[in-house]
């Protein structure tokens, strides 16, 4: 079925594989830098040190992850050139000004102040320190609004024109950035970055109260990192159910697709389990709730839902990889939002920390909230096929002119550098992860008092003072 | 206005810039084997530590201005540089974790200083291959790239990947001469002199080279009235190896690194003169593969308020971290 000898197949693996793996790392900095802002902020504010070991816990996993995601973005950068010229060409006069945007409003300025976010804090004052911990975190938002910017105007091109050379060229800029499903897409992200943050702190405090319910600082995280699943799983359910009508309202096929429509009917099936079948059209082995799937569709019970018979054979994406990308994310959501209102229930027991399900499902979820990232962009992205640009480029008609030998070759070369790689680095985030933050005060202070400097002094006054205060 | 003009001129100073910064923490890589215990290793690392992703960043800031301004000649030119750029940018992954990693790895650390070498070296390498090819023209049919997958290998783009390894090497034994003390310091500041020497006779041979790729670059050159921009550059290039010497002589470590940086601008000016208008050279000008005025005025306005706040907090950045490194180097 996959033509392995075809340079375009063998781009698109390519490029499925290194931006797959480049999720994994934006999804976790966003939520961290985010993360280690908020408890920088708690330390300025309220001086006590549990927040401090907190932000010198995770920035240590941060710089790790932020590391990979830099190098495996720069790749992405380049990808479109080498791989997809035919696209850049035509798409680059749009799409090109959003990503030097995104490099002069995000990446410079994650990059500029990381070094003093990293290794500044005897170097500078607190307040300036806290200021590098914020913008990097603002670098990171920021880099998510350009971003998916661009994706979203592959996939509801608006504001464009078609000149003479066949480029697409700009007409509204507000259209363009603002396009229809573009604020449906940026808040879904920025949610599950969040929620994937929050499911990875919270699954290492987990591991560790699995240990030592005594431990102070992964008491706190794992309380903090709870409240933020039960608060943005109910959220996510939300948004993603208005991205779903959002994607029903302009790319009708994709929406059949993950949901196994392959017929126009009314009061259709929601489909929970089953294989669709492309060449007879029809859901194998199908498990299904009547009437479902026209509510969640249109939230109401027997109206009209479009199927894939509508659409020419040649303009369907791939119906299975949808429809189980769909359905894993989905599930995996309502996981979440379990998790959440199970950690709000025995909080109000006051048993947060006592109660070993709790503690033992959040560590089984811990890494899964990338599987539902992972899933997610799989379905809007395969979804968007057999088109680059939705409706108007064919992927057949975006790569560029390189020989099959080269793209294999680079193919190959990638995979292994990247599971190398990328591996090594997640045993290393894991190997930090698995070590217990510091609990008493005096562990803490001596490890400042290592690094010398009089910022170091400064910071133990502070700490004395906060002591005193209490 | 003439956007294409002014994007031109944003871009050639972005990929100066990347080529100033990143030169020189590519160039410790480079020179990561002469260093002799890992206390050096560690002390070169911390030199440049806090800085390196910025400096990187404008290469990321290089690939996406070409993409925005000038769609056709990145469409064009990253195919055809297909395999160099590839391995530049696996090269960069390599070395961008080792700074990390080596700190992170129980029993690999060797590993990594290695693999922080090698990338340092590749990175340099393919980058002055992807020059040269760039250099020696590229074949285009219509608005895409005509060419094969192994027309960037000639004995000219090896020569320019070497001079690239050469003068990164310069830069980073400038840097590590500014940044550290002790034998160390002494050791690298050594090395400039003879880096320099290889880097200008790298300059000479290819320059002599050039103007025999292609009759228009021998034209610009060698004919009036273009002669007139293009003579003061050897000569510039000559007053600045007095000054690097000069200023090793009085061991003043700053003004050897600029002296150093200065070179790379002389070349760098000196490139500009021969293919100008080009941007793929010898069949795409600046004009032609621009992208319409609407794009270029939207992206100039943020360029316009960012460039000059990059500029300034990268400048902030390195002032912060200014002076000889510490012992043991940077934690966090």
């Amino acid at each position: 079925m996959i033509d392995l000898t075809d340079p375009i197949v063998l781009a698109r693996l390519q490029f499925a594989f290194t931006i797959s793996f480049h999720i994994i790392f934006p999804a976790t900095s966003i939520g961290l830098a985010s993360f280690l802002a908020f408890v920088h902020w708690r330390w300025l504010r309220t001086g006590e040190e549990i927040f401090l070991t907190l932000f010198d816990y995770w920035i240590k996993p941060f710089a790790v992850v932020f590391g990979m995601g830099v190098v495996s973005g720069l790749m992405m950068s380049y990808e479109f050139g080498t791989n997809w010229s035919v696209f850049s060409d035509k798409a680059g006069p749009v799409i090109g000004p959003l990503m030097g945007y995104e490099v002069m409003t995000a990446f410079f300025v994650e990059a500029g102040f990381l070094g003093v976010m990293l290794f500044g804090r005897d170097r500078v004052g607190p307040r300036l320190h806290f200021f590098a911990s914020f913008m990097v975190a603002a670098g990171t938002l920021a880099s998510a609004f350009w971003i998916l910017s661009v994706n979203s105007w592959m996939q509801t091109p608006a504001g464009y024109a078609i000149n003479e050379a066949g480029q697409f060229v700009p007409e509204d800029w507000f259209e363009i950035v603002f396009n229809p499903s573009f604020p449906y897409r940026l808040v879904h992200m920025v949610f599950a970055a969040y929620l994937t943050t929050a499911l990875v702190i919270a699954g290492t405090g987990a591991f560790h109260l699995l240990r030592n319910n005594e431990n102070q600082p992964v008491r706190k995280m794992f309380s903090m990192a709870l409240w933020f699943i039960a608060i943005i799983a109910p959220l996510q359910i939300l948004a993603g159910d208005q991205h779903g009508l959002n994607t029903y309202e302009h790319q009708p096929a994709k929406v059949a697709a993950l949901e196994g429509h392959f017929k126009t009917r009314s009061a259709a099936p929601e489909y929970l389990f089953g294989w669709p079948n492309m060449d007879t059209g029809e859901i194998d082995y199908a498990v299904s709730i009547p009437y479902l799937g026209s509510w969640i569709l249109t939230h109401d019970f027997h109206a009209e839902i479009i199927g894939l018979d509508q659409f020419d054979r040649q303009d369907w994406p791939n119906v299975p990889i949808l429809f189980w990308s769909f359905r894993i994310m989905v599930g995996l959501g309502l996981l979440f939002f379990c998790l959440g209102l199970m950690g709000l229930v025995q909080r109000f027991r006051g048993r947060l920390y006592d109660s070993r399900l709790l503690a033992v499902s959040a560590l089984l979820l811990g890494p899964t909230g990338y599987v539902a990232v992972l899933c997610g962009w799989i379905t809007t992205e395969v979804g968007r096929q057999p088109y680059t640009i939705y409706g108007l480029l064919r992927t057949v008609d975006s790569a560029s002119p390189v020989a099959a030998p080269a793209v294999a070759t680079s193919l190959i070369a990638i995979v292994l550098v990247y599971l190398f790689i990328f591996g090594l680095g997640t045993v290393y985030v894991l190997r930090l992860l698995a070590q217990m933050p510091p609990d008493s005060p005096a562990q803490l202070s001596r490890s400042l008092l290592d690094q010398g400097g009089r910022r170091a002094v400064k910071i133990l006054k502070l700490l004395k003072i906060s002591r005193g205060a209490r | 206005m003439d956007f294409a003009l002014i994007w031109a001129f944003i871009l050639a100073v972005s990929v100066f810039v990347y080529v100033a910064l990143d030169g020189f923490d590519l160039g410790v890589g480079i020179l990561f084997p002469l260093l002799r215990d890992e206390e050096e290793r560690d002390t070169a690392i911390s030199a440049i530590a806090p800085v390196w992703d910025g400096n990187e960043t404008w290469l990321v800031l290089g690939g996406g201005g070409l993409l925005a301004a000038f769609p056709l000649a990145y469409s064009v030119i990253f195919p055809a540089l297909y395999v160099p750029l590839i391995v530049m940018l696996l090269a960069l992954i390599f070395r961008g974790v080792a700074f990390e990693y080596r700190v992170h790895s129980r029993k690999r650390k060797w590993f990594w200083d290695r693999a922080f070498f090698g990338g340092s070296l590749m990175a340099a390498f393919s980058q002055g291959i992807a020059l040269g090819a760039w250099l020696q023209g590229i074949e285009v049919t219509g608005r895409a790239y005509a060419g094969g997958w192994w027309d960037w290998v000639s004995p000219f783009s090896v020569a320019t990947g070497l001079a690239v390894i050469c003068g990164y090497a310069l830069l980073g034994a400038a840097w590590i001469n500014l940044k550290t003390e002790g034998p160390l310091q002494q050791r690298i500041e050594s090395l400039i002199r003879p880096l320099a020497a290889g880097t200008v006779g790298f300059i000479v041979a290819v320059s002599a080279w050039t103007p025999l790729l292609d009759g228009r670059y021998s034209l610009r050159w060698f004919a009036w009235p273009t002669m007139l921009y293009a003579v003061p550059v050897p000569i510039l290039v000559g007053l600045t190896v007095l000054a690097l010497w000069r200023s090793i002589e009085k061991g003043r470590a700053l003004r050897a690194f600029f002296c150093a940086e200065a070179l790379f601008l002389l070349c760098y000016i000196g490139l500009g003169i021969s293919v100008w208008p080009d941007i793929v050279p010898t069949n795409i000008t600046i004009h032609e593969a621009a992208a319409p005025d609407k794009s270029l005025a939207f992206l100039l306005v943020g360029a316009v308020v960012m460039v000059p706040a990059i500029l300034i907090y990268t400048a902030a950045a390195y002032w912060i971290f200014r002076g000889k490194v510490r012992h043991g180097g940077y934690h966090h």
